[in-house]
């Protein structure tokens, strides 16, 4: 029994990757191999033109693992002491260090939190705080496990707007674990999917939605409820309120359906959008479960 | 790697010493019941009111003891706990993706904590050196250079012996339990309990060569002037070979637990 078996995939420097599996898929076991946490019984893993195993102190100063559970920052001291301690374990120059501290509280809007104890602030706030404590060596391959983990919808936003502009900025690579797929959706263009340590997608995220789900997602809020025999003849109607309709709908009959929909209904609202990621995640381990399955 | 070192070193027992502060409250209550020499105290002292119990006292019972208190805030080390701890938890892991190797960076953390014990084992040290001022091995510089090198010789015996014993948490669940065990024998051997001369002969001449007494009993025994000067440096000569020696074993242990960690995580 392996844990990964057959995982093979390239990233290109300063692309963001979304790293997608079902709970005990072997994403975090992947991410520290990378990181070189745990050693491959077989095969080659080369990062940033080095080998993760041997931990070499240039290694660790191109790499950044942030673990959404974990927390390096002191718990009774101000993330600023977490800082100082990172610039000499890191070595990084005074100069270099205050000013890259700088951008990065600057950011992500830290700068009052960084003098308070790492006791007092939020779940979010530490998450900020985190970041930057990981980020402050200046890292080239970020490797994210679940960094928006427990954070409520507009914190996990501003942490995804952090990574993207991180990335754009510094042109660091991203390899993104998360079970919140409007991270993966808003983030990474690329997903790499494993379930049972094997390898089941590598390639574009639009390619993936469009294969296992082609049809489009249409909603339609509703300003008084729809006649039952209107709700009748609308194609694969996924679910109804009072108040509004969704329906699932092949690409080429978006435009039919949308006109006859705003005919027939009080609509005041309409969107046509891909199937939410979770579905298609959903279906796409369940095939890969029956392909499995013996016949 | 050595300059690494060396710039980062000030900057670790900065922030250890500040984690020290932080934990102030914690570390007094942890002196305060630290009592057993005191109890020992009262014990020796109330059987030396008849007359003394070899060359002890009533008051060179109160001085040992005293210096037993001093010597043990000053040298101990939490080690031990804090890796089983970050083995179990995973903390280890984010030790292990510095550039610093993770024994160096406790090492700062443990010894960033000598400063705020000095501070408050202060007043216990006043008391010893009105009950035993002349007999201190303070006055003579040969004999206090001694003496605070058999106090760093207790502090990284005992540092070592804990990172040993802690790095079986990468094998084993019960480290712990061996740093019982460990703890109950350094409790009669190390002189903590009993001045190693008042147990039988015997006893006492194993006890001289096994390491528990390096830990705490010698750098007590200068202090209070109980050993002339050659017998120090004989003791202090030991007291080194085992902190080599337990420094290889512990760094031996530390890396086969790495394969096993890298092998299997933790």
């Amino acid at each position: 029994m392996h844990a990964l078996d057959g995982l093979a995939f390239d990233i290109a420097a300063g692309q963001r990757v979304g790293f997608l599996g079902p709970n005990g898929a072997g994403k975090t076991t992947t991410l520290k191999i990378l990181s070189g946490l745990l050693h491959p019984s077989s095969g080659e893993v080369t990062v940033a033109g080095f080998r993760p195993q041997a931990r070499a102190p240039a290694f660790l100063k191109t790499i950044t693992l942030v673990m959404g559970q974990k927390q390096q920052l002191l718990w009774d001291l101000p993330p600023a002491e977490t800082y100082a301690m990172n610039r000499a374990l890191y070595d990084i120059p005074r100069k270099e260090a205050d000013a890259r501290l700088g951008s990065l509280v600057e950011l992500l809007d830290i700068g009052d939190l960084i003098n308070k104890p790492t006791r007092q602030l939020s779940l979010g706030e530490r998450m900020k705080c985190e970041l930057v404590a990981a980020l402050l060596h200046g890292p080239k391959v970020l490797f994210l496990d679940e960094p928006t983990i427990g954070l409520d919808i507009a914190m996990q936003a501003r942490i995804r707007q952090f990574i993207r502009d991180y990335n754009e900025a510094h042109g660091a690579t991203v390899l993104l674990t998360s079970h919140y797929m409007e991270d993966v959706a808003a983030l990474c263009p690329r997903v790499i999917v494993i379930d049972k340590g094997h390898l089941i997608y590598d390639g574009e995220l639009k390619e993936l939605v469009h294969r296992i789900r082609p049809d489009k997602r249409i909603t339609i809020r509703v300003s008084t409820p729809a006649d039952p025999e209107v709700l009748a003849r609308l194609p694969n109607l996924v679910s109804h309120t009072d108040n509004q309709l969704v329906l699932s709908v092949p690409l080429p009959r978006v435009n039919e359906v949308v006109r006859d929909a705003l005919a027939s209904l009080a609509a005041i609202d309409l969107t046509v959008e891909d199937p939410p990621l979770e579905e298609v995640m959903r279906e796409l381990f369940a095939s890969h479960q029956q392909k499995r399955q013996p016949a | 790697m050595m300059r690494h070192l060396m710039r980062a070193y000030p900057t670790l027992l900065r922030i250890g010493f500040a984690e020290m502060v932080a934990y102030r409250a914690e570390f007094l209550i942890w002196v305060l019941t630290t009592n057993m020499p005191l109890v020992m105290m009262g014990l020796w002292t109330a059987v030396a009111a008849d007359g003394p119990v070899g060359r002890f006292g009533q008051r060179e019972f109160v001085a040992y003891y005293l210096a037993i208190l001093v010597i043990r805030i000053l040298t101990s080390s939490w080690m031990v706990w804090e890796l089983t701890m970050d083995i179990r938890q995973g903390a280890l892991a984010a030790r292990l993706l510095r550039p610093l190797h993770p024994l160096i960076v406790y090492s700062a953390e443990h010894l960033a904590a000598v400063p705020m014990r000095m501070l408050v084992i202060s007043p216990v040290a006043i008391v010893l050196f009105v009950v035993a001022g002349p007999q201190l091995a303070i006055g003579d510089p040969v004999r206090l250079a001694i003496l605070l090198a058999s106090c760093a010789g207790a502090w990284a015996l005992l540092f070592f012996t804990q990172v040993l014993i802690g790095s079986l948490a990468l094998f084993i669940d019960s480290a712990l339990s061996v740093f019982d065990i460990w703890l109950g024998i350094h409790s009669l051997l190390s002189g903590y309990l009993v001045p190693l001369e008042l147990l039988p002969p015997w006893v006492s001449a194993v006890a001289h060569r096994l390491p528990f007494h390096y830990c705490l009993g010698l750098p007590v025994e200068i202090l209070i002037g109980l050993v002339d000067t050659p017998s120090a440096l004989r003791g202090l000569g030991l007291q080194w070979l085992y902190v080599g020696g337990f420094f290889v074993a512990s760094n031996l242990l530390w890396r086969a637990g790495m394969r096993r960690f890298v092998a299997f995580g933790a």
